[in-house]
């Protein structure tokens, strides 16, 4: 395949240096019949996450005595790539949806619902790139708002290597032209991973560097969070 | 300007545990307590609680609710307490006199849509609850009912029942308050007392809001 | 507590295995007569078979003077109580599609050299992978079948557009051999290879697909538990050590 310049002058084609992340946006509570809900944008990508629950499950079979499960649905709209997307799940969405369940579920105590259920709908509105991250952001400001108990929020980021340059946050053209993207999503203040998928090629030592880069974003992400959580209910 | 309480979020520290009772909402981790939800500590010397600010009902024995009875069954009821756990009302709870269940239709005594103020009067580990209408209960007929976020009910009784009973005493309505975030109302000023309900569900975590109540229920 | 838990807090496990012990790995080439290429793996008891299936096709458009490659899992329910018949769910959706970049990422197969006419006709390898029996550990034994497969792949002669199946020109261009090694953490130990009863108590696993130069092709973190910053890196160099035990059983 060939090479495609992606930095240029020590800059990327957004004019972004390698450790430095797109423009954020966080806003709670956007979904008013949710239970909880956020919408989160970083760049050109923007997602809206809606939780509803702790409700009963059906099928009764389903239920669990001892605890409570957390279902996960990841999807993206038609219009939300260049292509338009054809409507329904297809293999990619299906394993996201359940990446994303894997990077909230240590964050939930699921055994403070037993035999009930929590759903987060995540929902691509617009993609250019770290779009499975950024549906964990705001998946996460999702559950606090609704109530859900949690350990931590939980806070994601991408990392890459492009042109041999290791970086932050990469958007969709660097997606698709990386030697390599790792998806990362910890649990800040326990400083536990709670994913990690890496696609590409990569030394141990490049991974070792690039979850450091991954751990710095998201503690700054962490605090924007927070943030967002924290202007819902500022005074009047 | 009104003040705001300092609110926590889910994994942030409150204080250290110190020998004391952990209450609802929170968790310990190497003997320090975290909040699970976005919401207000309150911290005493006995005992660690936060208050959410949002969250589904998740009913405690003693607890006085509002239910709708959903399905009858043999030998009871079950009853929509607005929570992920449906309760149960058994017809010795219910009924005091008794009953022949191989003549009797129980559904005279409670029907399907009937709304009823009730106890939760056990709750399993796997959450599997009952009610009973011994007590203060009663079956509650016209009026009307609406619902709010049930961690807001304990603003909307006040301190003491100060709260309620204010908007009580200025609308002349009867009011019952479910812990359940469910509230049955009647009387003639019945929307003043929504409005002054709902105002509170808004506002709750400021300061000066029973100025503020005061001032809508004199309108 | 399982016994499986109690038996690894004391350093132990269900069957006497160490830690980092592998079961016994059983590896049958060529075992489908109807594939271009094919690989039977059995680690313990954990049975999978890999078939690898060669069609024409047209490239994608913007990689036009490539082959294309399609993995696909099936969860047999023949394999497991577990496993239910229909399309594939989550799990064998997730197991094709990290088998998939394991082989992918690390360029084993020479995809430049599968391209008959450009932008019109090249080769598209199917791997199709099968579960025969669950007993733990799916995704390393689908992974090493698939290599073992692809080693073992020929490409059949064409002619007026017509594949002579059973006929053929050439080995499949295949010039790394990437191996998975999921590392499962219960508690604070991690153990390799681990049997469903290990699985179901598993805290959570990462996986890790080694290339030859121990360079790193794949990771895909599962299960409910989180890694502490420091045990990925142990997980790492479990992995880069044991993928080059298993290397040595494909050809």
């Amino acid at each position: 395949m060939k090479e495609v310049e992606l930095i240029k002058n020590g800059k990327r084609v957004d004019g972004r240096l390698p450790e430095q992340m797109r423009e954020i946006e966080m806003l709670v509570d956007v979904v008013t019949r949710a239970n909880g809900s956020a919408k989160v944008r970083f760049g050109n990508t923007l997602i809206v996450a809606s939780v509803y629950g702790p409700k009963e499950l059906y099928p009764k079979y389903l239920q669990e005595p001892e605890t409570g499960i957390l279902r996960c649905r990841y999807a993206m709209a038609p219009f939300s790539t260049e292509e338009r997307k054809t409507p329904g799940p297809d293999r990619r969405s299906i394993e996201l949806s359940k990446v994303i369940r894997i990077a909230l579920e240590p964050a939930i105590f699921l055994e403070d619902f037993p035999r009930a259920v929590v759903d987060v709908f995540v929902e691509v509105l617009q993609a250019d790139g770290s779009t499975r991250v950024t549906g964990i952001n705001a998946a996460s400001l999702a559950l606090a708002c609704a109530g859900i108990p949690l350990r931590d929020l939980v806070s994601a980021c991408s990392v890459g290597k492009i042109n041999d340059t290791l970086v932050v946050d990469l958007n969709g053209k660097e997606d698709n032209f990386s030697q390599a993207d790792m998806s990362f999503a910890m649990l800040p203040s326990k400083d536990e991973i709670s994913l990690l998928q890496m696609d590409g090629l990569l030394t141990k030592d490049e991974i070792k560097r690039l979850i450091e880069i991954a751990k710095n974003a998201c503690k700054k992400i962490y605090e924007m969070q927070k943030q967002a959580l924290r202007e819902k209910y500022k005074g009047e | 300007m009104p003040e705001v309480r300092p609110i926590v979020l889910p994994g942030e520290l409150i204080e250290e545990k110190k020998g004391r009772k952990l209450g609802r909402n929170v968790y310990e981790e190497n003997g320090k307590v975290f909040s699970k939800v976005l919401g207000i500590p309150k911290v005493s010397e006995n005992e660690i609680t936060v208050i959410p600010l949002a969250g589904v009902y998740f009913p405690r024995v003693g607890d006085k609710v509002i239910g709708i009875i959903r399905e009858i069954e043999v030998a009871g009821w079950f009853v929509d307490i607005n929570s992920p756990y449906v309760a149960f009302l058994p017809l010795a709870e219910a009924v005091e006199e008794y009953i022949d269940l191989s003549r009797a239709d129980i559904s005279k005594y409670y029907d399907i849509g009937d709304v009823i103020f009730c106890r939760i009067s056990k709750v399993t580990k796997s959450k599997i609850v009952q009610v009973s209408m011994r007590g203060s209960s009663q079956k509650l007929v016209g009026g009307i009912i609406i619902k709010i976020t049930p961690s807001k009910v304990p603003r909307v009784i006040g301190k003491n029942g100060s709260m309620i009973n204010l908007i009580k005493n200025k609308t002349g309505c009867k009011i019952l308050v479910g812990q359940n975030g469910l509230i049955w109302i009647e009387g003639k000023e019945k929307a003043k007392a929504v409005e002054a309900i709902l105002t509170i569900e808004k506002k709750s975590h400021i300061y000066g809001l029973t100025e503020e109540i005061e001032k809508l229920l004199m309108r | 507590m399982t016994y499986a838990l109690e038996l690894i807090e004391k350093g132990k496990r269900i069957d006497g295995r160490k830690f980092d012990e592998f079961r016994p790995i059983f590896l049958q080439e060529g075992v489908i007569k109807n594939a271009e290429g094919s690989a039977r793996v059995k680690i313990g008891e954990t049975e999978v078979i890999a078939g690898v299936k060669l069609e024409l096709g047209t490239p994608f458009p913007d990689t036009p003077e490539e082959g294309i490659l399609i993995v696909n899992a099936e969860f047999s329910p023949l394999a497991s109580p577990d496993f239910e018949p229909g399309p594939p769910g989550e799990d064998a959706i997730e197991l094709a599609r990290v088998v998939d970049r394991g082989i992918r990422e690390s360029k084993c197969i020479e995809l430049e050299k599968l391209c008959l006419i450009p932008r019109e006709k090249v080769w598209c390898v199917f791997v199709d992978i099968h579960i025969i029996n669950h007993q733990g550990n799916l995704l390393d034994a689908s992974a090493l079948a698939s290599i073992a497969a692809l080693r073992n792949a020929k490409i059949p002669k064409v002619e007026n557009d017509k594949i002579i199946r059973g006929d053929f020109e050439k080995q499949l261009p295949v010039i790394f051999k990437p191996i998975n090694i999921t590392v499962a953490k219960i508690g604070n130990n991690f153990i390799l290879d681990p049997l469903l009863e290990e699985e179901e108590i598993a805290n959570s696993k990462l996986s890790i697909c080694v290339r030859d130069d121990d360079k790193i092709c794949g990771m895909q973190k599962q299960g409910s538990g989180t890694f502490k910053f420091e045990e990925i890196e142990k997980a790492l160099d479990l992995a880069i050590e044991k993928s080059k035990e298993l290397r040595k059983l494909v050809k």
